[in-house]
């Protein structure tokens, strides 16, 4: 069995984000990345089928970006991915969900992956396009937002998650792709043997014109703070003065407290 | 112009967030049309003409027929735009139309802004515009975001024959959400716990607050992923929808999920200690501080 699973690196999500330049994206300066957490779903839930297949399959962890996301490929190895593709691509924040695809697409096409993992979308951008369009590019079955997969005998079955708590049972045939969603499985940390593996493990570098071909469907126009809600008021200071102050704006505003 | 609109259906019944996508069409202002893969006793109230493929045939979930079914109705339309439900159905399916059609989407509409669409990104910290490339856009709205009509009108309804060809996918059914423990619908008061507040052992606190306020115990989802917290104490749109006199958010960072689920409380107060934090902007008060040391004062505060 040949497995592919698709990562991207985010900033840490507790960073404070400001418009670069362009003011189509966030400035890197001061970022600290890491791997898209959804994407750290599907990298174990593909480690734990290598493991439950006896290691028979092959994992190949696939990244697209500039230099700094070799780390969060490199982690990925660590958790148990045998070799790794790096799409080199400086200004992957430009692309679109569509371009993104039409990339990974481009580099599995010919390369017989039976299963396809990806997160069910990225923490930053949020498009929860990407997966998607990769399976109907490579026209294979797929399904999002798992929070449950299993796998026997050449059939994978997944539980969706739907509204209220209910969730939808579906079974793929593969070739296939899924999408993962947070309560899925609990990540691995990577233990430091595995760590000095991964360092020998092949990362094959790939510059993105040779995989890309599409123009932008959806470009990103500006990108901005929120506005901020009238009214909301911001304490901060001293805590024993602080719980006084929201007792006496709680008297005052609603019913609840006496 | 004119927007398709892909109703959201389930278990033989036509979701109520169908009457948001109508709304958001009238705020685009285009006429509308809309597609079904449901059942003709599901078809919305309104005026215009409603295409239906039978779910009794094709199934609940079946991505590549339901696909099918949206496609030979835009081909009927030629619409502009075709709008889904940011729900689990249009996250589905969005992609795949949009694919069908070579279109640009842009997912989670929350406002129209010059010429473009809005949506959060980092996670709801930030906003981004988007103006699509294509001439067809598929949209997914997000909920609570635009705010349902009133249903009215009758539609006009046009068969779609449609193969249940289901392409390596198949569907078995549901399985319930576990038994609800605690009904947070009826709370007058909930503090609910987040990723912030650190471990389960901390738990305690954030319960001894909601008592001290006579209200019960709400957490986020991350939380009870983790196990501190039951899931019928759950707010947000894979838990409960909330709407108290009062709502404490302990360390809770405000994920769009989450603000779905409890944004129409009457009063809002959030400890956090990034001042940053999304849940800032449903905030009626923003307390910024670490929630181990304010939490505990706060309850003795009201205890006085």
């Amino acid at each position: 069995m040949k497995i592919l699973v698709c990562i991207k690196q985010v900033p840490d999500m507790e960073s404070r984000f400001k418009p670069s330049g362009d003011g189509l994206w966030f400035d890197e300066t001061d970022l600290a990345w890491r791997m898209n957490e959804y994407d750290e779903y599907a990298v174990e839930q593909a480690v734990q089928l290598k493991e439950q297949l006896g290691n028979e399959p092959e994992l190949t962890v696939l990244s697209i970006g500039p230099d700094r996301v070799v780390e969060a490929v490199k982690k990925a190895l660590a958790m148990g991915a045998d070799k790794a593709v790096h799409v080199q691509d400086p200004a992957a924040h430009q692309k679109d969900s569509w371009q993104i695809a039409s990339i990974i697409a481009g580099y599995a096409k010919d390369k017989g992956f039976d299963l396809i993992f990806t997160g069910m979308q990225s923490q930053d951008r949020g498009s929860a396009q990407v997966g998607v369009l990769v399976a109907e590019l490579l026209d294979i079955a797929c399904a999002t937002t798992l929070v449950g997969f299993s796998y026997s005998d050449g059939v994978v079955n997944v539980k969706r998650e739907l509204e209220g708590g209910l969730k939808g049972l579906v079974t793929l045939q593969l070739p296939a792709l899924v999408t993962c969603q947070l309560g899925l499985n609990v990540p691995r940390y990577p233990t430091l043997p595995n760590i000095m593996k991964a360092k020998k493990k092949e990362i094959e570098a790939i510059p993105v014109a040779n995989l890309l071909s599409e123009q932008a469907v959806a470009p990103t126009a500006g990108f901005y703070p929120p506005a901020r809600k009238g009214g909301g008021v911001v304490l901060e200071g001293d805590v024993a003065d602080l719980a006084q102050k929201l007792v006496g704006i709680l008297r005052e505003k609603t019913t609840v407290v006496r | 112009m004119k927007a398709l609109l892909v109703c959201d259906y389930r278990e033989g019944k036509l979701l109520d967030t169908t009457y948001e996508l109508i709304a958001f069409a009238d705020k685009l202002g285009v006429a509308k049309a809309a597609v079904l893969v449901g059942s003709e006793a599901a078809v919305p109230q309104f005026d215009g003409t409603v295409y239906l493929a039978e779910a009794s045939a094709l199934g609940e979930y079946n991505p590549a027929a339901h696909k099918a079914a949206i496609l030979a109705a835009a081909e009927k339309e030629q619409p502009d735009y075709i709008v889904f439900c940011h729900s689990s159905y249009g996250w589905d399916m969005a992609p795949r139309v949009a694919a069908g059609l070579k279109a640009g989407q842009v997912t989670e509409v929350t406002a129209l802004v010059d010429g473009g669409f809005e949506v959060g990104c980092c996670n709801a910290k930030m906003r981004r515009s988007i103006k699509p490339a294509t001439a067809k856009t598929v949209l997914t709205i997000q909920a609570g975001a635009f705010t349902a009509v009133q249903p009215a009108g009758s539609a006009t309804v046009v068969k779609l024959d449609i193969p249940a060809d289901s392409k390596g996918v198949s569907f078995s059914g549901y399985e319930p959400a576990e038994a609800k423990g605690v009904d947070l619908t009826k709370a007058e008061v909930i503090v609910s716990a987040g990723r912030g507040v650190g471990k389960k052992d901390n738990i305690p606190l954030i319960a001894e607050l909601a008592k001290a306020l006579g209200g019960e115990l709400g957490a986020s989802r991350p939380v009870v992923d983790s196990g501190w917290v039951e899931h019928s104490h759950q707010v947000g749109t894979t838990g409960q929808t909330v709407s108290p006199k009062l709502y404490v958010a302990c360390g809770i960072s405000g994920a769009i999920q989450h603000l779905a689920g409890m944004k129409k409380s009457d009063f809002v107060v959030a400890i956090n200690k990034d001042k940053d934090a999304p849940i800032g902007e449903v905030a009626d008060v923003l307390v910024v501080a670490d929630v181990l040391q304010f939490v505990p004062a706060l309850t003795a505060q009201l205890q006085k």
